[in-house]
């Protein structure tokens, strides 16, 4: 929870976390400890150096460092768990549900659990997406349409099974489908993180809504290009955000582009956690002002309006939130579960 | 890990700087200004060693492939020179990349199962199209800074814009920057701005195209920002600090620099 100067409680979800395990003992190969090796290369390069971990935590961190970080420490209400497998990568997976899950069951309040498909799985797929909707209840799925599986470095979804899981998806409700379109770490020819494929996918699946994460930088124009065509496309801000540390000018031009293709009901803060910590980010995100001369030339403002929709009431609605329900949840005014009542009134009714 | 230089010998500092005009063609930067290369040397018998990095062992084979063979070939037009060997580093292709390169084959060749549908040289027009682009923003902007209208911009032709007296250094080398790809593209006139394909600029689009041009700059220092942040993370090695280290003296890049900003770079367009 945020507080303002003025006192108002700012709810705030992050859009884009994980609980990963990029340990040694987990590697399979060099591309997984490469794979790790890479992301502390963004959490250096772009943290304020307070924030900056020694290798070995930020290879495995665990979960209770999570929940601090993100809810105690940090401002996060709630966090959206983005799975990213890479069991070519990693033995047991790098980021699952299964994993994530163990989390959510732990505080199942503060996490909204989200899964993945692959369409290379082909039928087997289908059937595994329709255990996790019964298992889990999730209502997204995180893509990574770069990963490596055998001989296959990534797809896109535009492909045929991709298709057939997002008609799936329709059906289970799983509507929201965040995609990982942001810096290429692909290796050769094909450009697996190209956002041209969510032009396709948006305009067949006008039911799902498609949270390009990363908002497809550097390829922001392309991505201003689809998502002002398509309605049900979304920008997860996670990657464009830190900027607002190391390089404030860039992340104001990035922002106000974003502001004025997109609007500020279409943007999703998202931490990238355990690439950068919330806390600091949160903070200088609610601090910060564009410059006069951004706000005349583009005719668009981050004001404390815009703030509160991109810190939370945008995931919010596509996640079926009932913000003040949940605010009273989570500060203990209100029961957990339906029929049930607080300490505080089952207290007043005993007159104690 | 810093510049390594070998000796005193004149030939490493004419590799330098023949290396120095070799570009990254995502950033439009240098690949000795961006730090990628480590390392000349230059053996007994005229061959020429070149030690090169990348901020990730992921970064894309193909861009590391262009960069390379343009170091070849920049380095093999020295008249010296009998063989070109570039040594790429830590990257998940390296020994591919190494070994195509010194056998002097392609990138399709070499990558023969996996690029199949890659075109190097269509990669290398859609980078070298933003690169004019945003060269030309540059100027664009220097321009609009100083309160010249719209109009005077459009009605400008390339002599005209090589001998303006500039006040800033930096928009001096991006307007000698900009008039070198204008040859490249811009259509055969002498106008100074034109699009990418050699169009006029429609007055009454301005604002729409400066924006375009904007955009291609905001992904491209995208790039730039977490390519530099990364190499950093990565080697370990200290950030910049702008001021020219032994190797730019040796290499005669310093000097170079200078005359180019007092010159104004060249002075005509034509193809």
């Amino acid at each position: 929870m945020f507080k303002t100067a003025e006192g108002e409680e700012i709810f705030i979800i992050d859009g884009h976390t994980h609980l990963w395990d990029g340990s040694k003992e987990n590697q399979k190969n060099v591309h997984g400890a490469q794979f790790i090796d890479c992301f502390y290369g963004y959490h250096t390069a772009l943290s304020p150096k307070e924030y900056v971990w020694p290798k070995e935590k930020f290879d495995k961190y665990g979960a209770e460092t999570m929940y601090n970080d993100l809810f105690v420490e940090g401002y996060d209400d709630m966090a959206i768990f983005q799975p990213t497998y890479l069991k070519d990568f990693y033995v047991n997976g790098f980021n699952t549900t299964e994993q994530n899950a163990v989390l959510k069951e732990k505080h199942p309040d503060r996490f909204i659990l989200n899964g993945a498909w692959d369409p290379r799985d082909g039928e087997a797929g289908i059937e595994a997406l329709h255990e996790l909707v019964e298992k889990y209840k999730i209502k997204g799925v995180k893509l990574y349409t770069a990963e490596w599986k055998g001989a296959s470095k990534g797809w896109k979804l535009t492909d045929e099974w991709a298709q057939r899981y997002m008609a799936e998806c329709v059906k289970l409700g799983v509507k929201n489908i965040h995609v990982h379109k942001g810096p290429t770490i692909l290796p050769l020819n094909r450009d697996a993180f190209d956002v041209a494929d969510i032009d396709d996918a948006a305009t067949s699946f006008p039911e799902l809504n498609f949270i390009v994460e990363h908002c497809g930088l550097p390829r922001l124009d392309d991505f201003c290009w689809i998502a002002v065509q398509e309605p049900n496309v979304y920008g997860g801000l996670a990657v464009a955000l830190p900027f607002i540390h190391s390089r404030p000018d860039y992340f104001n031009q990035v922002i106000s582009e974003l502001l004025f293709w997109l609007g500020p009901d279409r943007l999703l803060y998202g931490s990238d956690y355990a690439i950068w910590s919330p806390k600091w980010m949160v903070e200088k995100f609610m601090a910060h002002e564009l410059p006069d001369t951004i706000k005349k030339d583009k005719g668009v403002d981050l004001n404390l309006d815009a703030k509160r929709k991109i810190l939370g009431l945008n995931a919010a609605k596509l996640y079926d939130i009932d913000v003040p329900a949940h605010k009273a949840r989570l500060s203990g005014t209100a029961p957990a579960h339906a029929g049930e009542q607080t300490m505080a009134q089952v207290a007043e009714v005993l007159g104690d | 890990m810093t510049p390594h230089v070998t000796s005193g010998d004149p030939r490493v500092a004419e590799v330098w700087a023949s290396l120095a005009a070799v570009t990254d063609p995502e950033l439009d930067e240098s690949v000795t200004e961006l730090r990628f290369v480590t390392e000349v040397d230059v053996d007994a018998e005229d061959r020429v060693h070149i030690g090169f990095r990348l901020p990730t062992y992921w970064c894309a084979a193909n861009f590391a492939f262009l960069m390379a063979d343009d170091m070849r070939v920049a380095v093999s037009s020295l008249p010296w020179v009998r063989q070109v060997l570039v040594d790429l580093r830590d990257h998940m292709y390296s020994d591919t990349i190494n070994e195509g390169l010194a056998q002097g084959r392609s990138f399709k060749s070499t990558f023969s199962d996996e690029a199949v549908d890659e075109d190097l040289d269509d990669l290398r027009r859609t980078f070298r199209i933003k690169a004019f682009q945003r060269r030309q923003e540059a100027v664009i902007r220097y321009l609009l800074d100083r309160d010249w209208s719209v109009q005077a911009i459009l009605d400008l032709d390339c002599p005209h814009l090589a001998t303006l007296a500039i006040d800033d250094a930096e928009a001096a080398r991006q307007r000698g920057r900009y008039l070198e790809i204008r040859r490249e593209f811009g259509g055969p006139g002498d106008t100074a701005f034109t699009t990418a394909q050699g169009e006029p600029i429609d007055p009454r689009n301005f604002a729409e195209y400066l924006s375009l041009l904007r955009r291609v700059r905001i992904n491209t220092e995208f790039n730039g920002h977490l390519c530099r942040g990364l190499l950093q993370a990565r080697y370990d090695d200290p950030a910049p600090d702008g001021e020219p280290t032994l190797a730019d003296f040796i290499a005669g890049r310093v000097a170079t620099q200078v005359a180019k900003s007092n010159t104004g770079g060249n002075d005509g367009c034509r193809k």
